[in-house]
Formats: C-alpha cells, sequence, structure tokens
C-alpha cells in the first residue's frame, strides 16, 4: 500500500484512502492544491472505483475522502456527504449532455440549481463556454453537437459548477483521432492551476495535462511519482508497457541484474543501484537485438508484432526490435540469444 | 420495406389471417351504423351523461395513476431492496387479474363492509357505489401501464444524467425533476395515454365495484352494455365514439416517437 505523496509542501488538497472488497480494492490518493494527478492502470484496476468513491457515487467498505480540510466520507464515523453537496464536478467519457436541454441550458444547470437567477447564470454560461471555444454553439440543441464539442460542452457545464475538484474519467477515450487533441488543448488550458484527478489509459493524456502519475494494478497502487520519473523510468509492468518498454526485476549484480530463473541482463556499471539490492529495470527494445541461441541471453519468443517499420518480438524475458522482414525467419517458441546494449536497461533500486 | 429481409410465405399468410381478424369486426360494426339517425342517437341524454362521466373519471384516474405510479416506476427502477422482484410482481398483478377479480378485492378493502370499510365510514367516507368508486376501479386497473413504461424508459435511459447531475450541485428532488423526468419524459407520455385508454374502456372492475347508477357510476362501457339489449342502434353509434377517441389515442402515442413506448 503506497500513497502518492504531494510536491511542493503544503498540505493536500485531497486525501483519499477506500477499500471496496467487492473490487478487491485498497486505494490510497494524496493530491497537492492546484495539481493533475493521473491514475493509469488496466481495465478493472480500480480506477473507475476510486473516482466514484471521490465523487460519493459509491461508499467504500472502509476508508475516508477529505477535500480542503473537510470530511466528505468517513465510513467510521458514518460521514457521507451526498454528491451534490462536495463541489467535486465529474467529466466522464461520454459527455452525457442533458438531451432535452440546449447547450446554454446545460452549461447554466450548475448554477440554476445554486439557485442562481436567469440572467446571471446565462451571462455565467455563454463565459464558459467561450473559455472551452465553443461560445458559438450556446443556442445549439444538446443532441445536435459532435463529439468533440460536446466533450468541450460537458467541461464547460462542469467547470459552471466551479468546483473545488475536477475528476476527469477517460475524458478523451470516446473521441476520434482528429477530434481529441482540440479537446486536451483546452483541457491542458483549464487544468492549469486547478485540483484534477484524471483517469486515463493514454500516456499522452498523461505527459500533456498531469503533474503526478499514479498506476494502479489489481485494485492496488503499484506505482507513483512526478509523471516525468513514472514515464520515463517506469517500475510497474504496467507502466512500462504503456511507454513501450518491457519490465525486468531481480537483483542488482555487477554486471546487471539477475532475474529470479538466474538469467542475467546487463546494464551500465553507473546505474544507481547497489549490489545485492533488489532492483527493477525498464529496458528499450530498440537496444535488444535477436541473435542465434548460443549467443547473448537465451530466451523463448512468445509474440510477434508488426508494428509498420519494425517488428516487436516479445520473449519470456524483454521485447527486441527487428527489421520487418526478420517475421519470415522467427516463430513463436523459438529459442534465440537476446543482444542485450547495457546502455538500454535502466537498473533502479526497488 | 426492409430491403433483403425475407419472410417465408405462409407467415404472411397467417400475419393477413391475423391482420382480418382485427379490421373485420370494425368493419361490421361500421357497417350496422344508423348513420341517418347517428347524430341524435348520441344526443340522447343518458348517452351524453355516460359520456361526460367516462372522460371525467378517466381523466382523474389518470391523474392518480401518474401521480402514484412515477414514484413506484422511480423505486422499482433505482432502487435494490430485498423482496423487490416479487413486489414488483405484485404491482404488476392488475394487469393480468381478470378486471371483474379487481372489482371484487376493491369491494372488500373500501367496501361498506370491506377491511378499511368501517375505518372510512367512521371517517364520513362512503365510497362504495360512488363516482369515487369508478375512479378507483379504473385507477386499480390502468396504473400498471404507467408504471410498466416509466420504469422501463428509467432503466434504457440509465442513471449516468442522473449521476452527472449530481455532481453539478442538484438536490436529489431537481434531479427527479429536471432531469429525470424530462428524459423520460416521452414514455411518461406514452404511459400516461395507455393508462387513460384502459381506464376508458374499463368495465369489469367498475360494475363490480361501483356498480351501474346512471349519471353516478355509468361509465360510457356500461351504458352501452346495457343499451345493446334495449337500444342496439344507440349501442353501436356509442361504440362507434369509443373506436374514434381509442383511434385518436393510439394516433396521439403513436405520432409521439413513431412507435409506441410500452412493455
Amino acid at each position: 500500500m503506497s500513497t502518492v505523496t504531494a510536491d511542493g509542501g503544503g498540505a493536500p488538497v485531497l486525501e483519499v484512502h477506500a477499500e471496496v472488497d467487492a473490487r478487491r480494492t485498497v486505494l490510497d490518493l494524496e493530491l497537492a492544491e492546484g495539481q493533475t494527478v493521473a491514475v493509469l492502470g488496466p481495465n478493472g484496476a480500480g480506477k473507475s472505483t476510486l473516482l466514484a468513491v471521490i465523487a460519493g457515487l459509491l461508499v467504500p467498505d472502509r476508508g475516508r475522502v477529505r477535500l480542503g480540510g473537510v470530511v466528505l466520507t468517513d465510513v467510521e464515523r458514518r460521514i457521507r456527504m451526498p454528491p451534490h453537496r462536495r463541489r467535486i464536478a465529474l467529466l466522464a467519457q461520454q459527455p452525457a449532455l442533458f438531451p432535452h436541454l440546449s447547450v446554454l441550458g446545460n452549461v447554466m444547470f450548475a448554477a440554476r440549481s445554486a439557485g442562481v437567477r436567469g440572467p446571471a447564470a446565462r451571462t455565467d454560461a455563454r463565459r464558459r463556454l467561450e473559455e472551452v471555444g465553443a461560445g458559438a454553439l450556446a443556442d445549439a440543441r444538446a443532441t445536435e453537437v459532435s463529439g468533440g464539442e460536446a466533450q468541450r460542452i460537458a467541461l464547460a457545464r462542469a467547470l459552471a459548477a466551479d468546483p473545488r475538484l475536477l475528476l476527469l474519467d477517460e475524458p478523451l477515450s470516446a473521441l476520434d483521432a482528429g477530434a481529441a487533441p482540440p479537446v486536451r488543448r483546452v483541457l491542458r488550458t483549464v487544468l492549469a492551476g486547478r485540483s484534477a484527478v484524471l483517469v486515463t489509459h493514454d500516456p499522452l493524456d498523461a505527459w500533456a495535462l498531469a503533474d503526478r502519475v499514479v498506476v494502479l494494478e489489481s485494485g492496488r497502487v503499484v506505482e507513483t511519482g512526478s509523471t516525468d520519473a513514472v514515464l520515463r523510468h517506469p517500475r510497474s509492468a504496467f507502466a512500462a508497457e504503456l511507454v513501450g518498454l518491457s519490465i525486468v526485476r531481480g537483483i542488482r549484480t555487477a554486471p546487471g541484474i539477475r532475474v529470479p530463473d538466474g538469467r542475467e541482463v546487463p546494464a551500465a556499471p553507473a546505474a544507481p543501484a547497489a549490489i545485492g539490492a533488489a532492483a527493477v529495470a525498464p529496458v528499450r527494445p530498440s537496444g535488444v537485438r535477436v541473435a542465434g541461441p548460443a549467443e547473448g541471453v537465451p530466451a523463448i519468443i512468445t509474440a510477434l508484432e508488426p508494428r509498420g517499420d519494425v517488428l516487436r518480438i516479445r520473449t519470456d524475458l524483454v521485447a527486441a526490435d527487428a527489421p520487418p522482414w526478420a517475421a519470415g525467419e522467427l516463430r513463436e517458441g523459438d529459442r534465440i540469444g537476446l543482444e542485450i546494449d547495457p546502455g538500454a536497461v535502466d537498473v533502479r533500486e526497488l | 420495406m426492409n430491403p433483403g429481409a425475407r419472410v417465408p410465405a405462409w407467415l404472411i399468410a397467417i400475419g393477413a389471417l391475423g391482420i382480418l381478424f382485427i379490421v373485420v369486426p370494425l368493419g361490421g360494426m361500421l357497417a350496422n351504423v344508423d348513420w341517418p339517425h347517428f347524430g341524435s342517437l348520441l344526443a340522447q341524454p343518458a348517452s351524453v351523461s355516460a359520456l361526460v362521466l367516462s372522460l371525467g373519471t378517466s381523466s382523474l384516474a389518470t391523474l392518480l395513476c401518474v401521480l402514484l405510479g412515477v414514484p413506484v416506476a422511480a423505486l422499482l427502477a433505482r432502487l435494490r431492496f430485498p423482496g423487490q422482484r416479487v413486489l414488483r410482481a405484485l404491482v404488476l398483478l392488475p394487469l393480468v387479474l381478470p378486471p371483474v377479480v379487481g372489482g371484487i378485492a376493491l369491494l372488500y378493502t373500501y367496501g361498506r363492509r370491506g377491511l378499511l370499510g368501517p375505518a372510512l365510514g367512521a371517517a364520513g367516507i362512503e365510497l362504495g357505489f360512488s363516482t369515487a368508486a369508478v375512479v378507483l376501479a379504473q385507477t386499480f386497473v390502468a396504473i400498471p401501464f404507467l408504471i410498466l413504461s416509466v420504469e422501463g424508459a428509467l432503466r434504457t435511459a440509465g442513471s449516468r444524467y442522473e449521476a452527472v447531475a449530481a455532481t453539478l450541485g442538484a438536490r436529489p428532488s431537481r434531479v427527479l425533476l429536471r432531469v429525470t423526468l424530462p428524459v423520460i419524459a416521452p414514455a411518461l407520455v406514452s404511459g400516461t395515454i395507455l393508462s387513460f385508454a384502459r381506464a376508458l374502456g374499463e368495465f369489469g372492475a367498475t360494475i363490480t365495484f361501483a356498480g351501474s347508477l346512471p349519471g353516478t357510476t355509468q361509465t360510457l362501457p356500461l351504458a352501452l352494455y346495457f343499451q345493446l339489449q334495449t337500444d342496439p342502434a344507440a349501442a353501436v353509434a356509442l361504440s362507434l365514439l369509443l373506436v374514434a377517441v381509442s383511434v385518436l389515442i393510439v394516433g396521439v402515442a403513436y405520432l409521439r416517437r413513431g412507435r409506441m413506448r410500452v412493455l
């Protein structure tokens, strides 16, 4: 069980501890004021559970949620502030614009719910729409706009609630390749200085939008750190896979890192890990070459993945890259040798 | 026609037979309408008072169906509680129950010697054989239609709009009135129309529980039934009026969304 600690001192604005037995989830999360944390992880890792607990849509079996010093959920103390009083807005994968309202009516919804009068709410809503570049759509029906527009309008609607915290649940994943970049740009502007939790499976979103990254696997936090540290030097298999790296775990030795079955992956001697320490190493496939079974480190091919200009060869140890034509000579199950460039192995103490 | 869709020839033959089975009786009735006296047959005081009573009681019953049925549908669609399936089956029972049985059930509940009769009597309320009894009988048989169509729409719509509305700071009542109900409005309208139609056609429960007192409890279907024995021409004219009302109802329900959202 690990915890994301807030950057830059100061008390965290958001603190979460959530245990949900039915989903075998035990999660901890902290977020510093004005920061965005990206929550990465495979399907079923507990990302949506985490957001639902924070928003108050799901009560955990045990746990607490504090936002800006206010206790929103505390199961032991029987505190369950209902979602509408939390000042936490949610932007989901589907924009879910209210189909019976106009675009402007959607964006006015939060202000009207808070008792703001029509004209004032309307003025604010128009300003929010301008902010996301959808000012021209104010009078359109909510059902008439495109997917990318709808998501920007949903963002404006969420911001109009003046939330203390913004939850973003894969906000770009339902959009076409062409529609995502403008929405991502708007999100980047809007998230600057706001406290937000962003669930995503796209490293690009994490790079573009998040200050910190938390990686979840099977209902646990397995890795946490600044976006740069996690995505450049991943320690978890999921984060490594996400950025196209293989991950090796073992013991640091003089020539490199020894995995439990005894094979040894060479690494640069200057790597920051003491000999004999438990270590983890992301390995760059472009620094790994396939050779004959007698050469390098022995391995067995588990899969061949053509990736356009390169053939990625997955093995029981690390992945290797080869020219596409190598696909004609290699098969799954082949015993091969891997020639690994020590410079492609990034050993860190665990 | 759906291009590429093919059905076996025998299906067309049997289907055509089914359509004739439904349509021909309407023709049989139309063929027996006494057109020259149609207006005067309808304008008989007994017919007019039955029609007015029917429209009034059916409207009231429909209102009761909406007021009571929407909350029931919301509870069934949105909450999880033990015994929910059994409760759902019970609530929908009037749909499959013979209406006369429904009338007997009402009689032994609200009637003078019924379960609640003494209590109601003590409060000065006498329901049996009154216009209020007609409304109760109609509500009893019609409310499942409203519950079914609203509950189905609530399940189809899911709760994502409601979750979003809550995170935008809307209290549960506001979510219900400003998001949930508008989103399912088409189903609410067609459910309302169906309930009205069912209430308007109600016969068995009404005659059992409310009797057939002209001007007080004798609704159009009851008047029709008794008139058939004394004045068949007037009965046919009244039937045609009910057909016209029904066609209007079905038409409105269809025009709403191109199809009826029932069951």
